[in-house]
């Protein structure tokens, strides 16, 4: 049977209650995942793992959360990503809306794209 | 001091299971001062919690650093959680059974059972469950640079499985 939306969110809701001790209320899928949840980095890899186990998937290395990109300097320059970069960004997270950051390409604010509604888009297209 | 939370391995099967206990004692300076005696209570030596973590985290980092033939460093990243229903006295023995859940490049995830032995009745009662995470650093440096040797699994922890009959890797401990 197809998990809709809805199914999805609630499971990746229990995901980060669990991985990241907040309260169900606070998981929204506008929530931030640093900024408003409070995630550290070791979390991703927890969250990673949890849901691999919760929906029985298989998510690689620097799949859902690529952090090899910002740290190339043909992607970045001056604290900016590059065109090329936002190329590569779009192409390796078609599961985040870059819209917004495209507007300022601070890295600083690059881990503001990584919302609930995110991972849920994640996770919709690995179990298509 | 030692830093090493464990006195024996009892079982040890790659990628999938470590047992190891741990006699608590009375001669563990930590044990006076958790608790000691006041004017309303009189001393009650426990095993604090934090150090049961710390055994497992042992127990368990041995175990996932064996998967790899302890060329990982392999370092706690995270308490995902831990429950206690029991308390370990001077006497008891404290079991721990670890097991990996998920194992990959960027490090661990293991669950754990706490139990507590004691040999005044030769009874086993649930402690708890601890359930953490592991990193193996080399693969998540974050710009971060480290010691080549590997810095985690020491002489104390091969020591440990020698004498508890488990050969360490050729290139750790052979001698």
């Amino acid at each position: 049977m197809t998990m809709t939306k809805d199914d999805v969110f609630g499971k990746v809701q229990e995901v980060l209650v669990d991985a990241l001790g907040v309260d169900d209320d606070e998981v929204t899928g506008s929530a931030k995942l640093i900024a408003d949840l409070g995630a550290e980095s070791i979390d991703f890899l927890d969250i990673v793992f949890r849901l691999e186990k919760a929906f029985n998937i298989k998510i690689g290395q620097n799949e859902l959360f690529p952090d090899n990109v910002l740290s190339d300097s043909t992607y970045v320059v001056d604290g900016k990503v590059t065109d090329l970069g936002m190329a590569e960004l779009r192409k390796r997270l078609p599961h985040a809306d870059l819209d917004q950051f495209d507007t300022t390409r601070n890295v600083d604010d690059f881990s503001d794209i990584f919302t609930v509604e995110t991972i849920v888009k994640f996770v919709q297209g690995k179990l298509q | 001091m030692r830093w090493i939370w464990i006195d024996r391995i009892l079982e040890l099967d790659r990628a999938s299971r470590c047992v190891a206990v741990k006699n608590v004692s009375l001669a563990e300076e930590v044990l006076h001062d958790h608790f000691p005696a006041t004017p309303h209570y009189p001393f009650t030596p426990v095993m604090p919690n934090t150090l049961v973590i710390e055994g497992m985290a042992q127990t368990a980092g041995i175990l996932v650093g064996h998967a790899n033939d302890f060329a990982e460093k392999v370092i706690l990243a995270k308490i995902a959680k831990a429950s206690f229903t029991a308390a370990a006295r001077p006497g008891h023995t404290i079991q721990y059974t670890a097991t990996i859940d998920r194992i990959d490049a960027t490090g661990a995830s293991t669950s754990g059972v706490v139990d507590l032995i004691d040999p005044a009745t030769g009874s086993t009662q649930p402690m708890g469950q601890i359930e953490l995470m592991f990193s193996h650093i080399d693969h998540n440096r974050a710009g971060l640079a480290f010691p080549e040797h590997n810095f985690v699994f020491t002489d104390l922890f091969m020591d440990l499985l020698r004498q508890s009959g488990f050969a360490p890797p050729a290139h750790l401990g052979a001698r």
